[in-house]
């Protein structure tokens, strides 16, 4: 299948349930994550769900149905952050959407009013067996805006899109300060602790609007303010806050305005994670740990491939990322992120899970994707090998039911 | 690392081959070390020849005085032994093009500037050395950024353990510190005059220069000695004769299929020795490259794009290069890959589809070869450098790790030691700040 048959596939994939594929995959080693690895598997789906997961002999395929063969088949990989799709790979400004400078709180930005479907980049992530992404407003704001989850495949962001708002993303430390002789008129903080004031001030503000607005009275509660609105879905915790925090004491900080607030909180980037792990762990905060190939220096100066393994070892949640580049790669890749870890401490089982079925507990996402098991979304990765091997290849991929990539990359 | 280089003995200076001998005896009863050390059992990966299964690897006086297999070997018999069975020793890796020790090259004044060298920015205590010896890289290309048409002198690095640059510098026959010439084109060295405003201009613009020097040349020439008639001494053309007399090669920034050609058109105009680098669209003017006879150096990274001139990156560039025949290098561009993961860039190489043969052979004789020093480096062959790394196991596997890596005959990586494997791993203070100026990354050159 060309690039341009591929194309039609999605199309046709997205045009209705009704049309929804049925498919089969055969894998000389299956991993469904949630369960031990099969020699010689089957993962049929039907209508774009997984009817079926087991040894070939098990699984009946029924006759018609088109069938895929990979020596590695495993679950569609999550990328539990990252900014693709918001950001374009030319690096232009009319292709950088991710981050908008003119204001330091701005929660009422919404992660699907800037995805572009079609950027280059969703395609590169979708081509290695990536099927899911958390994506949204970048880390460089106070509050830079929402964040979404999207499968990697849809033309317009409504038939992408899994879950339109799934958090607001917040950053702490360095990374949300407007320089010294930044004369942009940007309103950012000038240092960390008044990231940290105007944090908790910006929250304080959405408390007394939910306040006022629980009590019924239109007439007295000075209409609708769509920033305090999104903000009082964390307050809510209908949502969580995504905070992005490198160095342990901006780390803190977090851990200390989510207590403040009783607001669900999770940890994007926690380059010195590995300083606070019985904090993190008391507090109950799981990690969407920054990538390994991410350049150390700035706030991720102390980063270590070690992290995921020391995250894993302390019992604390955590998922891989790829993150947001302001240059050259554009974007990174969550398999290469969970390789690296392969020599710093993890194996492979745990790699894969943190990749699948960890990120979408993570992400709120568990009943749909992140393990084969029947009743779950039909997302595939087809590899040629190891699926962490530089070496290998990624051959496939399958997106409720529909094979969305057939390049070898 | 840097603190126990007083334990292990002074550094050794870079200096004749018989001072280094000289010094590596004296070094021996300090040390404790034998004549020669001699690793047995590993997989050697020689890269000039085939590779060994149970090997030995002999070294003696901070060179490779004998390899091969188990029983074709004669080991000294007072030579210390190490059984590293299992373990993979392949070349110390070359990496052609790097920005570690906060280089930096000329300034904003002026977008040709041949006589800024790296050497003298070079900090030796930046962590990026220490890194770069953790990722197995025992050569580097010391390059200023690619933010000007030529930014100056590189600096060739010996990465053994040393206080100063000039410990770290290799040199030539009359102890001259080795280097190249960066130059770029492209996007990157585009600006506000007196930076060029398009391609063309900055073709003119370095054609000016390298005409100029010629004429510099021949009013030298004319003087034929009469210090009389010689022309004032210019720095800038002084280094741009070196360039024109082949004393140093070019070492060029170049991303789109018609900067390639224009690169290759100004070696041809000139005739400079001449080293492609990054070349994303290589792919694209391949046989044009191949005619040409001119090297290039690659660089992988995660996806596509970040800049223009890099939105048509492809990962089949490595194999196609290859099945063209020409010589190829990898490079990690420190900081755009870290130094530690130059072993990676082979393996993503093989991925593309390029044979691990040529991968390991881009990885360091091919590099050696860019730098004009593969008759001291870059492969295991018997009177070459003791430059070498071993490792846990396959060099394209993921789960492999570098353990050890040795310069001239000496540890200067030991994962073993907890601050080296703090370096490996990364960690709380482990590295030095990176200043803000670094490559002129704030400003998006590279």
């Amino acid at each position: 299948m060309n690039a341009r048959m591929g194309l039609c596939a999605v199309l046709l994939a997205l045009a209705g349930t009704a049309a929804a594929q049925d498919i089969a995959v055969r894998g000389e080693t299956v991993y469904p994550v949630s369960a031990p690895p099969i020699e010689n598997g089957v993962v049929l789906i039907e209508d774009g769900r997984i009817a079926a997961v087991g040894p070939a002999a098990t699984v009946r395929i029924p006759d018609g149905v088109e069938v895929l063969e990979a020596a590695v088949v495993t679950p569609g990989l999550i990328d539990a952050h990252s900014v693709v799709g918001l950001a374009g790979y030319l690096n232009q400004q009319e292709d950088q959407d991710e981050i908008e400078h003119s204001a330091a709180l701005q929660p009422e930005l919404r992660a699907i009013d800037a995805y572009n479907p079609r950027e280059p980049l969703v395609a590169w992530l979708r081509s290695f067996g990536i099927t899911t992404v958390h994506t949204g407003h970048a880390p460089g704001e106070v509050i830079s805006g929402q964040t979404m989850i999207v499968k990697t495949a849809g033309h317009t962001v409504g038939e992408a899109v899994m879950v339109p708002f799934a958090m607001i993303a917040a950053t702490l430390g360095e990374g949300a300060v407007v320089g010294e002789g930044d004369e942009s008129g940007r309103t950012s903080p000038g240092n960390r602790s008044k990231a940290a004031a105007m944090l908790r001030a910006e929250l304080v503000n959405a408390q007394e609007y939910l306040a006022k607005h629980t009590q019924g009275d239109d007439e007295n509660d000075g209409g609708r303010d769509l920033a305090l609105e999104a903000l009082g879905r964390v307050l809510r915790r209908e949502i969580p806050l995504l905070v992005t925090a490198q160095r342990h004491q901006d780390i803190m900080t977090a851990l200390r305005i989510a207590d403040e607030f009783d607001i669900r909180l999770i940890l994007d980037g926690g380059a010195e994670s590995y300083l606070v792990l019985d904090e993190l762990r008391a507090a109950g905060v799981p990690v969407i740990v920054h990538p390994s190939m991410a350049r150390a220096f700035g706030p991720l100066e102390n980063m270590s491939f070690t992290t995921p393994a020391r995250l894993r070892d302390a019992g604390i949640p955590f998922a891989f990322q790829s993150g947001f580049e302001s240059y050259v790669p554009k974007t990174r890749v969550v398999l290469f992120e969970a390789a690296i870890t392969l020599s710093h401490g993890l194996t492979f089982e745990q790699a894969l899970a943190h990749l699948t079925i960890e990120a979408a507990k993570l992400l709120g996402i568990e009943d749909r994707v992140g393990s084969l098991e029947p009743g779950k979304d039909g997302d595939l990765a087809l590899y040629g090998g190891d699926p962490f091997e530089y070496t290998s290849h990624a051959v496939g991929t399958v997106i409720e039911g529909r094979q969305v990539s057939d390049v070898t990359r | 690392m840097r603190e126990r280089t007083d334990a292990r003995g002074p550094a050794r200076p870079a200096v004749t081959l018989a001072g280094i001998a000289t010094l590596t005896v004296l070094l021996m009863p300090a040390t404790g070390l034998a004549a020669a050390t001699a690793f047995t059992g590993a997989t050697i990966l020689p890269v000039a020849s085939e590779p060994i299964e149970d090997g030995v690897l002999v070294i003696e006086d901070g060179r490779i005085a004998a390899l091969g297999a188990r029983g074709d070997v004669r080991i000294p018999r007072d030579a210390r032994t190490i059984d590293v069975t299992g373990r993979v020793i392949m070349p110390g890796l070359v990496d052609t093009h790097s920005h570690i020790g906060d280089v930096a090259g000329g300034d904003a004044s002026d977008p040709v500037q041949p006589a800024a060298r790296v050497l003298d920015a070079i900090d030796v205590r930046d962590s990026g050395l220490e890194r770069a010896r953790a990722g197995g890289i025992t050569t580097a290309n010391l390059m200023p950024g690619s933010g000007h048409l030529m930014s100056g002198q590189t600096l060739y690095l010996k990465l053994r353990d040393g206080n100063t640059i000039a410990d770290l510098a290799y040199r030539g026959e009359n102890g001259e510190l080795l280097g190249g010439m960066k130059m770029a084109n492209g996007t990157n060295p585009q600006g506000d005059p007196p930076f060029p405003g398009t391609r063309a201009k900055a073709a003119a613009v370095v054609r000016q220069r390298f005409v100029d020097a010629l004429a510099y040349r021949e009013k030298i020439e004319n003087a034929d000695g009469d210090e009389q008639k010689m022309p004032e001494r210019d720095l800038a053309k002084e280094a741009l004769l070196e360039v024109l007399d082949g004393k140093r090669i070019v070492h060029f920034h170049t991303h789109r299929h018609d900067d390639i050609m224009t690169a290759l058109r100004l070696q041809k105009e000139f005739g400079f020795k001449l080293v492609l680098h990054h070349v994303s669209e290589a792919y694209r003017v391949v046989d044009e490259i191949a005619a040409s006879g001119v090297p290039v150096s690659l660089i992988l990274v995660d996806a596509p794009g970040g800049k223009l001139e890099a939105m048509h990156l492809n990962f089949s560039n490595p194999q196609v290069v290859e099945q063209a025949g020409i010589d190829v290098a990898f490079h990690t561009d420190d900081y755009i890959t870290d130094s530690r993961l130059l072993l990676r860039m082979g393996a993503l190489g093989v991925r593309s589809g390029m044979s691990r043969e040529t991968a390991l052979e881009a990885l360091t004789l091919a590099g050696a070869r860019m730098l004009d020093l593969d008759e001291l480096t870059g492969s295991l062959e018997r009177g070459k450098d003791a430059d070498f790394v071993i490792l846990s196991g396959d060099p394209f596997s993921v789960y492999t790790r570098v353990l050890e890596t040795w310069v001239e005959g000496r540890r200067v990586f030991d994962l073993d030691d907890p601050e080296d494997r703090k370096i490996a791993d990364g960690g709380y203070g482990a590295l030095t700040p990176v200043s803000a100026h670094f490559h002129g990354y704030e400003e998006g050159h590279q």
